[in-house]
């Protein structure tokens, strides 16, 4: 399979990977880059455990070949300082085995930037896409409910 | 008891890992020298194999080894009767048959894809009750032969894995004497546990024959066990490593991948090899959670004083026994649901189908065998025209009565059930009554359901616990017990730091386990983590601080009787200004001149669970487990009378926990095991075609609940304290789980008004009940 070598802006640093024709994002920035905060859980959309922005949009990695990751702002877990979302998941227990918590993180991370009123409904049209087998899901309805709060205060 | 550490909400100490993406599983281990492993899964659930043809696989570049299972010996827990890799036959779909060995994923898929195997189909056995026929197919037609442990009792020339039987007082007479008996059967197919991380294990054999395992398990130290028994290895020579685990909930318990990794390794000179589940695999090849058909008769008096109850299990166990055994044991030995019940008989049998194998999923075997129950307590109740609450509440079991293999119930043993009840019916607002009409359409319906539990490990299950030193008097905490998600090191931190008085953060816990320098933790599961690691942790911090004591009193020339520990500090009771600081002496005290005594300071301390017996093969009787945490639920739907299609409002749980170690931890675990209760209440199971095929083995189409689909969580507790528990504290992790399907099916029959057998609990199901076609 044919083989190309193109440059990825990662968390505002550029890696020149070379990759198939046929890999993932998601195995690219795991096997290649290290980047292993992003999870396979499915590996066809269905859990949102590899969950990453592009350019500032949520973005299940798996389903992005790495060749079109050329020209975007990616942003991983890794590349988070200490935002408001992951301290409200610390705080309110939002995750337990914490497999699932880069792709809930990253998703909420989007969510607050892209939609800082958002209400219950599109709260849950955006995290409807990411499976949690251990919480009840409450704990991370709480966490992510008080981080667009803080985040509004902070805006203001 | 004024507790300064214990109770409190404790962030966990690996919470900024996780929350930074930096926390290490399995998988994420990397290195360039690792191979992978590849897995050619069966197609069809019962098939002869006729050919394997791996001649073009041979050729692709990259492929370093191909296994097929000729000359493997065979494996399974309580009795050898499965090939790692299927030989002459397979006996479910996804079954492991060819193991390709290759440098990257991409070549061993290829190769993978160029293997011709050629099947000859065999009638495929769908259920435990068609398996149960006498005229059925044999999945195993060797099963006389088959190397087992003692207390294993397969019937040769059947499916009948193992069978338990339950024989206490005269079941015959019971029902005789009752002037009301209901009877009712009950089924489900297997499911799945559906972790978030997939299962995956890495081995290595090193020059001087040293196995090196890494592994996403709840069982490291039975997978050393294990391959050193199975392969006849040196038992020291086994390593395995088990980092941070995504999720186990019983369904890493189990030991398979490993046995791969390790033949993978083999074949390539001991290179490391990385068998990974994607998540296909990971649902049909490695073991599910079990399916059950049950029968169950009660006989009651006119007050619904219970006065006999007569059962069957056949539980689905697939194709292989490996849990299956202890799974037919464990719901024997609470078959009747928290109930005082003079009469019982109850045969569990361990069947063999041509599903995936079984293996413990949270609750072990309880939440299933607890729907048939809960169920059956329902329909008395309706036939007696008695509140379904205090039916439930005049049969709860107590201390002084005998669980039915014949224990008898103390103040310890046993939490208090109708104290649980009385605080549910004020929890979901019983007295508001079970039936709430919203309109024409919807209605609002209340269902109950109680449940115990014990954990019926082995006799001799171990656990261990090593406390070290730093420089700075602040302390590491080893022990075997795996950080699946439960908080299970953070809350051991808290335990050591309540009876040492210091400051939790100045304790280390060492998450993940190796199982050449942790002590051993029998395995993680059955909510026995803190149960028995608890334990042998006190009796370290024991020894810990009878060290430092004994040091102290020399450099404070007084008697140990007279030294207090607080605050990482020895000093004089009655005067605790005098006193020396842990990180003066805990490396040995020097004097002044140089002059040094006493020495590195290394605690330890173990525990194993006492009394416990096997079982007598012939009435059941004997000591199965500990303990027995009990439980009482609620579930509220509001049902839509049109298409029979419902939501949930509401879930509570009540349950004696002893005491709580750590609040939103515990809390967290109750809920969560509640939101997988009614997951697998609700929607989950596998759906099979007439091959037995799996055909929804996908997060799509095998669909967990999701965010938003979830209803407002009631949690309450009742404090009873196990006395022979750190603290009291009886196993909590599961409990939230046991009686979700039972209430969820009682509010859906009430609400629907037909009587509901079967689970998940769908508007289909629903409307094929009310329709006669199931
Ligand atoms: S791994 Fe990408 S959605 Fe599941
Ligand atoms: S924390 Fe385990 S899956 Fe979400």
């Amino acid at each position: 399979m044919k083989l190309h070598t193109i440059n990825l802006n990662i968390n505002d640093q550029v890696r020149t990977v070379t990759v198939r024709t046929g890999d993932t994002l998601l195995y690219t920035i795991r096997e290649k880059l290290g980047l292993t905060g992003a999870k396979p859980g499915c590996l066809n959309g269905d859990c949102g455990a590899c969950t990453i922005n592009v350019d500032g949009w949520p973005m299940k990695s798996c389903l992005m070949m790495a060749v079109e990751g050329q020209g975007k702002q990616i942003k991983t877990i890794e590349g988070l300082g200490n935002t408001l979302i992951q301290q409200a998941f610390v705080e309110h227990f939002a995750f337990q085995c914490g497999y699932c918590t880069p792709g809930f993180i990253m998703n909420c991370h989007s969510l607050i930037l892209k939609k800082p009123d958002a209400d219950d409904s599109t709260i849950k049209e955006w995290l409807e896409s990411n499976i949690c087998r251990c919480t009840s899901y409450i704990e991370i309805e709480t966490a992510v409910k008080s981080a667009l709060e803080k985040n509004k205060h902070h805006s203001n | 008891m004024n507790m300064e550490v214990i109770g409190k909400s404790v962030i966990r100490k690996e919470a900024q890992e996780k929350v930074t993406g930096r926390a290490l599983y399995t998988h994420d281990y990397h290195s360039t020298r690792k191979l992978s492993g590849r897995v050619v899964l069966s197609p069809y659930a019962h098939a002869r194999i006729t050919s394997i043809d791996t001649s073009n696989a041979r050729k692709v570049t990259g492929v370093r080894a191909i296994l097929t299972g000729e000359n493997i010996a065979l494996t399974g827990e309580s009795m050898r009767d499965r090939p790692p890799l299927a030989t002459d036959k397979v006996r479910y779909h996804g079954e492991a048959v060819v193991l390709v060995v290759a440098d990257t994923p991409a070549q061993g898929d290829l190769a993978a894809s160029l293997i011709n195997i050629q099947y000859e189909l065999l009638p495929v056995v769908h259920t435990p009750t068609q398996a149960f026929q006498n005229n059925a197919p044999l999945v195993h037609e060797r099963l006389g032969e088959y190397k087992k442990e003692k207390d294993v009792y397969p019937v040769p020339g059947t499916n009948i894995a193992h069978h338990v039987k339950i024989r206490k007082g005269n079941v015959e007479k019971g029902l005789a004497e009752s002037s009301v008996t209901v009877e009712a059967e009950y089924s489900f197919s297997p499911s799945d546990h559906a972790a978030m991380e997939t299962r995956s294990s890495i081995a290595e054999i090193r020059p001087d024959g040293t196995i090196k395992i890494m592994t996403s398990s709840q069982a490291p130290f039975m997978v050393k066990q294990l391959i050193a028994s199975y392969f006849n290895e040196d038992l020291g020579k086994i390593v395995v490593d088990t980092p941070l685990v995504g999720g186990a909930y019983g369904g890493k318990a189990a030991v398979q991948l490993e046995l791969l990794a390790y033949l993978g390794s083999k074949a390539v000179g001991g290179l490391p090899v990385e068998i990974f589940n994607e998540r296909e695999q990971d649902i049909i090849m490695s073991p599910c959670h079990i399916g059950l058909d049950a029968k169950v008769k009660i006989g009651a008096d006119p007050n619904g004083i219970i006065k006999a109850m007569k059962i069957q299990f056949l539980w689905d166990g697939g194709a292989y026994s490996d849990k299956l055994i202890d799974l037919t044991r464990a719901g024997a030995v609470d078959c009747t649901g928290p109930y005082k019940v003079e009469n019982v008989w109850c045969d569990s049998y361990g069947m063999y189908t041509n599903h995936t194998y079984a293996t413990p999923f949270r609750g072990f075997s309880h939440s299933e065998l607890s729907f048939a129950i809960e169920r059956t307590v329902d329909l008395l109740a309706k036939k007696l025209q008695i509140d379904p609450l205090e039916l439930r509440y005049r049969n709860a079991i107590k201390p002084g009565h005998t669980t039915p293999t014949r224990v008898l119930l103390n103040q310890s043993n046993v939490g208090n059930l109708q104290e649980c009840i009385e605080k549910l019916r004020k929890l979901i607002r019983w007295e508001e009554g079970q039936v709430k009409e919203i309109n024409e359409r919807l209605v609002r319906v209340k269902g109950i359901s109680c449940s115990w539990k014990t954990s019926t490990i082995d006799p001799n299950a171990p656990s261990g616990v090593i406390l070290t030193f730093n420089r700075d008097g602040s302390i590491n905490l080893m022990s075997g017990v795996v950080e699946i998600g439960t908080g299970t090191k953070t809350v051991l931190a808290q335990i050591l730091a309540e009876k040492m008085k210091m400051n939790v953060e100045k304790i280390h816990v060492r998450m993940k386990v190796d199982t050449q320098t942790t002590p051993e933790h029998w395995k993680t599961v059955a909510s026995r983590g803190i149960y028995m690691a608890g334990r042998a942790l006190l009796e370290a911090a024991d020894d810990v601080i009878a060290q430092l004591k004994n040091i102290a009193s020399i450099v404070l020339r007084a008697p140990t009787e007279d030294l207090e520990v607080a605050n990482s500090r020895v000093f004089i009771k009655d005067n605790p200004r005098i006193g020396v600081d842990f990180k003066e002496i805990c490396y040995g005290y020097q004097y002044p001149n140089g002059n040094s005594i006493g020495g590195q300071i290394i605690g330890r301390g173990n525990f194993i669970l006492r009394h416990l017996t096997y079982l007598d093969p012939e009435t059941g009787e004997g000591n199965p487990g500990p303990e027995w945490t009990v439980a009482a639920y609620g579930v509220e739907v509001e049902f839509d009378r049109r298409d029979l299609t419902y939501r949930l409002i509401r879930a509570a749980s009540v349950i004696d926990i002893g005491i709580v170690l750590n609040e939103k931890a515990a809390l967290g675990q109750v809920m969560g095991a509640m939101s997988m209760g009614l997951s697998f209440a609700g929607r989950e199971t596998f759906y099979y075609d007439e091959l037995g095929q799996v055909l929804n083995p996908q997060l799509r189409t095998y669909r967990p609940l999701r965010y938003g689909e979830n209803p407002e969580y009631l949690v309450d507790f009742v404090y009873t304290p196990d006395l022979q528990a750190a603290y009291g504290a009886r196993g909590v992790g599961e409990h939230g789980l046991l009686g979700m399907p039972g209430a969820l099916g009682n509010a859906l029959s009430l609400a629907a008004n037909v009587s509901l057998h079967h689970l998940p609990l769908t508007p289909e199901l629903i409307w094929k009940t009310k329709a006669g076609k199931v």
